[in-house]
């Protein structure tokens, strides 16, 4: 692996509460190389989006307490002083969020924030911004650029929306671009197109962290996933170990609650027993083990990320045997389907 | 833009018509009273009351009678008090205007500015020890009725610390613009009492405002873009939490424009239109009544119209709604 972009070490993000401190991140390491896509998948509440907030420092809260390294380029991200961390910000490190009816300001034009962005950055003149912003308007392909530029927020479309957002996103050319769910307010044909609009990015060299919690995104981008669960990193790897071979078991809850279209069509999609853990009451050993139909005494323990037998980059966090683990999937997954048919029948 | 701001002001004439014949119907269509007798004086012989009677058509019908008396009242201008006889209604309300103009305008700059000011520092400063202090100070502005803050104001600077302190206070009253020095320094402190109670609550209003906007998505966005935190402050969370407080600020001006200045001009000795209606009120002096009440309404609806048409210029959602 070359030498990463970006290296987070032992990221921790706790909440203080009435109740007590809720941990959020607990722990997380990955590294992302450049020009990479990372795709971070996990249900709601596994950390996913926190953890990417604290890497840019975009918790404001006072009653968050962020801790670990984040090096980018080799510096400290969380040791920077507040304005050359508004430098990278932006210029060197950009993200996109889940909402864009809501992500730009409704009381100025498109074209307007995207010169904000350039102009914060680069000492340019305002009509150097406005000419640049209808440029990066229609690479992000909104036609008519010159004349949408003018357009506000609520004249576009949420598909619209989130384009500008990129093209906000992109005016800096950065190095990395963390996209925090840019399709899941948006309908399936655009989430393609914008899905597209991230290759094209990271194919003109920009790394790619993509959070998602749909699988099949996932599948059709990444380089590398990364499966987060209760704050934690479950299992990590190349696009193809992971979904070909996943290790862990709530990865293979993940992959197989995803509905195919070949094969027979199963009575019940099967799903992931139980709910998501809780941050504020995480397990002190494996975070997934109250969920896990495989667990054991062991998984009262914390398990570490470790590699696989022959497989370096495949790492994931499970106490199970290392070189069982696909005929265990399969023992799962009949279990499952078992216990459903039964519900089924004592339903009906 | 012109289209909205035409449109606006359309219904805003259509709106002072309203009101116009609504003051009419209450004042001189009121059963069992007589307006002609009251026009005419105390002992009119027949012949004045006749006359009268036909002048301001009395003895016509409803729609006529009301196209009299505005003509009376607007175009003629000879409509006069009920109570002082021969003091015309117009020249009066011309004569109160600029008081209460130069009481309003005046202390609407210092409390907006004060508010604005107030707010956003203590949004910005939420969670530290300035926010609840600031916000201590809105509150004290608020409770302070404008009747007893100036008359402390009054019993200071013109008894108490006058011989000191305040020497340079001048006595209450009115001087007109044509001397500029005077005429700030006489509405100072009628300025700066009228403005603590707005001030206040403009500042608790926009602290609020700013507050939930700076935890708003696009200020979000705004930091990820690297923005500096005085622009996110000022650039984008003040400037969509200014959308409510300029359509308040359009009714609290209309209405003190209009006449609710009135206790803050009494305090002072200001000759102003609040005060002009206060007391026709108390000598149910009809005609003055009908002016001032067809003024106050022109007010604002103006400086609603004004205010509708800034706050399309502030929100472009606004304009196509």
């Amino acid at each position: 692996m070359p030498e990463p972009l970006l290296d987070v070490r032992d990221l921790r993000v706790s909440f203080r509460t009435r109740t007590g401190t809720v941990t959020a991140v607990d722990g997380l390491s990955f590294a992302v190389p450049p020009g990479e896509i990372l795709g971070v998948v996990g249900e709601s509440g596994s950390g996913k989006s926190v953890s990417m907030l604290a890497v840019l420092r975009l918790i404001t809260n006072p009653n968050v307490l962020v801790s670990g390294e984040v090096l980018f380029r080799g510096r400290d991200l969380l040791a920077l002083p507040a304005d050359e961390m508004r430098a990278v910000r932006g210029r060197e490190i950009a993200m996109v969020f889940q909402d864009p009816m809501t992500a730009l300001t409704p009381v100025y034009t498109v074209g307007w924030q995207i010169a904000e962005q350039i102009r914060a950055h680069e000492r340019v003149s305002r009509k150097a911004a406005h000419a640049r912003a209808v440029e990066l308007l229609s690479d992000v392909g909104i036609p008519d650029a010159a004349s949408r530029v003018n357009a506000y927020p609520h004249e576009f479309s949420g598909g619209m929306r989130q384009r500008a957002v990129i093209a906000i996103a992109l005016s800096c050319d950065p190095a990395l671009l963390i996209a925090d769910e840019p399709t899941t307010a948006l309908d399936v044909t655009v989430q393609a197109q914008i899905l597209d609009l991230m290759r094209e990015l990271n194919a003109r060299g920009s790394a790619v962290v993509l959070i998602t919690h749909d699988m099949g995104v996932v599948s059709q981008i990444a380089d590398r996933v990364l499966v987060m669960y209760g704050g934690r990193a479950a299992e990590e790897g190349p696009r193809r170990a992971v979904f070909h071979g996943p290790r862990h078991p709530y990865t293979w809850g993940l992959l197989d609650s995803v509905p195919r279209v070949g094969g027979p069509r199963l009575r019940r999609l099967p799903t992931i027993a139980g709910v998501p853990v809780s941050p504020g009451s995480l397990p002190e050993g494996c975070a997934f083990a109250p969920r896990c139909r495989l667990r054991h005494e062991r998984c009262d323990e914390r398990p570490e990320l470790s590699a696989g037998p022959g497989a370096g980059a495949h790492r994931d966090a499970c106490w199970l045997p290392a070189d069982h683990r696909a005929a265990l999937r399969l023992t799962t997954r009949t279990a499952t389907a078992g216990a459903k048919d039964l519900d089924a029948e004592a339903a009906s | 833009m012109l289209h909205f701001a035409l449109k606006r002001f359309a219904s805003a004439l259509l709106v002072m018509f309203a009101i116009s014949v609504l003051v009419f119907l209450i004042f001189f269509a009121t059963p069992g009273v007589d307006p002609a007798a009251r026009i005419a004086g105390r002992n009119a012989d027949p012949a004045t009351l006749a006359q009268v009677r036909h002048s301001f058509g009395l003895d016509r019908p409803m729609p006529v009678r009301y196209l009299l008396m505005m003509r009376h009242l607007l175009v003629d201008r000879d409509l006069e008090s009920f109570v002082n006889r021969g003091s015309r209604v117009i020249p009066q309300i011309v004569q109160a205007t600029p008081v209460t103009l130069s009481l309003v305008v005046g202390a609407a700059v210092i409390w907006m500015v004060a508010g604005i000011l107030m707010g956003t520092a203590a949004a910005a400063l939420r969670g530290r020890a300035a926010d609840p202090l600031i916000m201590l100070v809105g509150v004290v502005g608020v409770s302070l009725p404008a009747y007893w803050l100036g008359e402390v104001v009054n019993l200071v600077t013109q008894k108490q610390l006058h011989g000191s302190l305040f020497s340079w206070v001048p006595p209450p009253g009115y001087v007109g613009l044509a001397h500029p020095g005077q005429w700030a320094l006489h509405m100072l402190f009628p300025w700066l009492t009228l403005a603590l109670l707005y001030a206040g609550i403009y500042a608790r209003l926009l602290r609020g405002e700013v507050v939930t906007a700076l935890g708003e998505d696009y200020v979000r966005t705004a930091r990820a873009k690297g923005l500096s935190e005085r622009r996110i402050l000022v650039r984008h969370a003040l400037r969509c939490s200014l959308i409510p407080i300029v359509s308040l600020f359009g009714l609290d001006f209309g209405a003190l424009v209009g006449g609710a200045a009135l206790l803050t001009e009494v305090v002072f000795g200001l000759p102003g239109i609040g005060k002009l209606t206060y007391d026709a009120l108390q000598n149910l002096d009809l005609p003055v009544i009908m002016g001032t009440v067809l003024y106050a309404a022109f007010f604002v609806v103006l400086a609603n119209a004004l205010v509708d048409i800034l706050y399309a210029r502030l929100d472009p959602r606004a304009r196509h709604a």
